[in-house]
């Protein structure tokens, strides 16, 4: 008797403290920290980490907790950290998450959870569509986009024999489907090399053998920083014209220096992007880092920015998870990218930008913006999403 | 069509080359020493981290090459006086248990040193450009790495079959006892092929670093690799290491590189660009199964 007494005492406090103010919001971030796949893990964590710096340490008035967990780039590991964070820790929100494997295999404890997962990058497929669920927002980018934009702007320039190139893994399977929906014809080589395979011999053999026109790669991390100095070491035809994802095309692949030169790059941000906040953001990231951000973290930025409005529309309240979700989906911010908005699935309506690597007036080399490609542009997923 | 086909022989044979420089080693602590060392693949990544940490300091991949081989034999050398050499009597499993201890411990101490970030390890620039090869442009340092790897092959066959080391070693693989009672100093021969399989290990590192990233847990792949070249060879065996090797180098090459093209014959381009990789990946497994049904002591079993 005593026992369901004090079950029951327990119980009415639980739900009492739904009606105040969360006196910390919690947010766990987890993303890859460790191995050749990190640095953008380690971008979108100093991209929120300078969020929270410049909120006060606060999201929505709120003091704010971020507990950060490496997934060491594995799908179990980043189960157990996730499981973690949620069981122990109690976080409020998940963020984080780079490679869409990892976010795939989290998601599913999350959600049933009730924890409102907000991708600072990953943005796969599965979950936008007959999969979408409440608790996931996007504040990257549907991971078709980039890729479709760069369709765009191969089917644009006209070039006959084009390849491609992307690892066999849930976004590469994306990035193959959302080029090819935007060049409208099929490329004469797809390739598909292990996710995490850094030695690409094999692979440039094959595209060397293809005499191709152009080419599009999407490989993350290290990955891609391997493949750009092992492909100016095979010697390859330097009239091939490359393109690849934004999001790779920053800090780490810019080390790179001549050998990426020219690499045109397609997405959703780029730091030359004229508007007030973005400037800031730059100048105070180089400031805090000493290297320009790259595109996770603007992302991560984002994120960070979109829980802080969402947090601020409740009060605080963010143990009430049906308001926080309505507060999320009509967060009004200044973005990086200008105005956001979110679809039906609650990933991002945006622009889709041109940009290409070349010499800054330092010497070094950054990203330009030179075109839109894509205005407003819903992923084509969106449609099958009927959210409950 | 030629080209590509000279191209993926040329691949081949690198990665077969770099996987005999692993795989003897740890074919000879096995087939001399009785005793399966899988920490093999540890050495690998510490010459590697060894190699980039001193090419990093001094700005020279070549000072780090020359630096990091008698580290890591140095590394070894130790390792096998304070740990190793009290397993050799035990059985087989608590050895596995112990050098897989020794794995994790590894990686977490390059960890601990050098951080979760891979460390940056260049080509060295006068071989950071292809040269051409009957008309194809290929890697120079794809191309050094195989002059070297033949080179060491070379030296450890004259090593193996004109020295009294070398002579030492074959009797060893095939009856120990035997060697000890002939007045052979087993200690010192077990110490002297323990820290030279280490150094092969440790070359293979250095030289693969630049090509992938040196990185904590480098050489977990390619000690199952190693492995598979082993039980392929036939255990105990260099001749069989290398021929195991160059198996394994050209079944995982052309398996990746054509099987896709073949599937394609046969399925539609989209099942044939998800299946192609997976089963290419799984060649050189197919491959070891295939021998070890026929051939149960491998190719060239050193115990006949």
């Amino acid at each position: 008797m005593n026992r369901i007494v004090t079950m029951a005492v327990a119980a009415l406090f639980a739900s009492a403290s739904t009606t105040y103010a969360a006196e910390v919001v919690k947010v766990g971030f987890l993303t890859t920290l460790s191995g050749p796949a990190s640095a953008p893990g380690v971008d979108e964590r100093d991209g929120f980490t300078l969020a929270l710096k410049t909120l006060g340490g606060k999201l929505g008035g709120v003091a704010a907790e971020l507990i950060v967990v490496d997934d060491q780039f594995s799908p179990d590991a980043a189960k157990q950290g996730a499981d973690r964070l949620i069981k122990r820790d109690k976080v409020d929100i998940l963020s984080g998450f780079v490679y869409s494997n990892i976010l795939l295999a989290v998601a599913p404890a999350a959600f049933a959870s009730k924890t409102v997962v907000i991708s600072a990058n990953a943005g796969p497929a599965q979950l936008a569509g007959a999969g979408c669920s409440s608790y996931f927002f996007s504040a990257s980018y549907q991971n078709d986009a980039a890729h479709e934009a760069a369709g765009k702007l191969m089917a644009d320039k006209g070039y006959q024999r084009v390849a491609m190139i992307a690892p066999n893994y849930p976004a590469g399977k994306d990035a193959a489907g959302g080029f090819k929906r935007f060049l409208k014809k099929e490329p004469v080589l797809e390739l598909f090399p292990k996710l995490g395979q850094l030695d690409f011999a094999t692979e440039i053999a094959q595209l060397r053998a293809a005499n191709i026109d152009a080419l599009y790669f999407f490989l993350p991390g290290g990955m891609g920083v391997n493949f750009v100095k092992q492909y100016a070491a095979a010697g390859m035809d330097a009239k091939i014209v490359r393109v690849m994802p934004a999001y790779d095309a920053d800090q780490q692949m810019l080390s790179n220096g001549d050998l990426i030169a020219g690499v045109a790059n397609t997405g959703e941000w780029s730091s030359d992007l004229p508007n007030a906040e973005n400037r800031a953001f730059v100048t105070a990231f180089v400031k805090e880092y000493g290297h320009q951000p790259s595109m996770f973290a603007a992302q991560a930025y984002d994120a960070a920015m979109l829980i802080n409005a969402a947090v601020k529309a409740v009060g605080g309240k963010v143990d009430n998870r049906e308001a926080l979700i309505a507060a999320l989906k009509a967060a009004k911010f200044n973005s990086l990218r200008g105005n956001f908005k979110f679809a039906a699935n609650h990933f991002p309506i945006q622009n889709q930008y041109a940009r290409v690597v070349s010499k800054g007036a330092d010497g070094k080399y950054v990203n330009h913006m030179t075109a839109t490609l894509l205005s407003d542009h819903v992923d084509v997923y969106a449609d099958q999403c009927k959210m409950p | 069509m030629g080209n590509l086909i000279f191209e993926q022989v040329l691949n081949s044979l690198q990665f077969g080359i770099m996987l005999f420089l692993i795989a003897s080693g740890l074919t000879l602590i096995f087939g001399v020493m009785n005793f399966i060392n899988l920490a093999h693949g540890s050495f690998f990544m510490i010459g590697a981290y060894l190699a980039a940490w001193i090419a990093g300091l001094s700005g020279s991949f070549w000072l780090g090459l020359l630096g990091a081989l008698p580290l890591t034999a140095l590394l070894g050398f130790l390792l096998e006086w304070l740990v190793l050499r009290r397993l050799y009597q035990k059985d087989h499993m608590v050895q596995v248990l112990a050098t897989f201890a020794l794995i994790l411990i590894c990686n977490d101490a390059v960890r601990m040193i050098w951080g979760p970030q891979p460390l940056p390890l260049n080509m060295p620039s006068a071989f950071s450009g292809p040269v051409l090869l009957f008309g194809l442009p290929y890697s120079s340092f794809r191309l050094l790495v195989m002059a070297l790897g033949i080179v060491v092959a070379l030296a450890l066959y004259f090593l193996i079959n004109r020295t009294r080391m070398g002579m030492w070693v074959r009797a060893g693989a095939n009856n120990l006892e035997m060697v000890g009672a002939m007045g052979i100093n087993i200690r010192l021969l077990f110490r002297l092929v323990f820290s030279l399989g280490l150094m092969l290990a440790a070359l293979a590192g250095i030289m693969l670093g630049p090509m992938v990233a040196v990185q904590a847990g480098m050489g977990d792949d390619v000690l199952i690799l190693a492995f598979v070249v082993v039980v392929i060879g036939g255990i105990g065996s260099v001749p069989g290491a290398a021929v195991g090797a160059l198996v394994v180098g050209v079944v995982d090459t052309l398996g990746r590189g054509l099987l896709p093209t073949l599937l394609s014959l046969f399925l539609s381009a989209d099942a044939a660009a998800s299946v192609g990789p997976a089963i290419g990946s799984m060649m050189i497994y197919l491959v070891m199964i295939a021998v070890l049904f026929w051939r149960p002591s491998g190719l060239f079993p050193a115990r006949s």
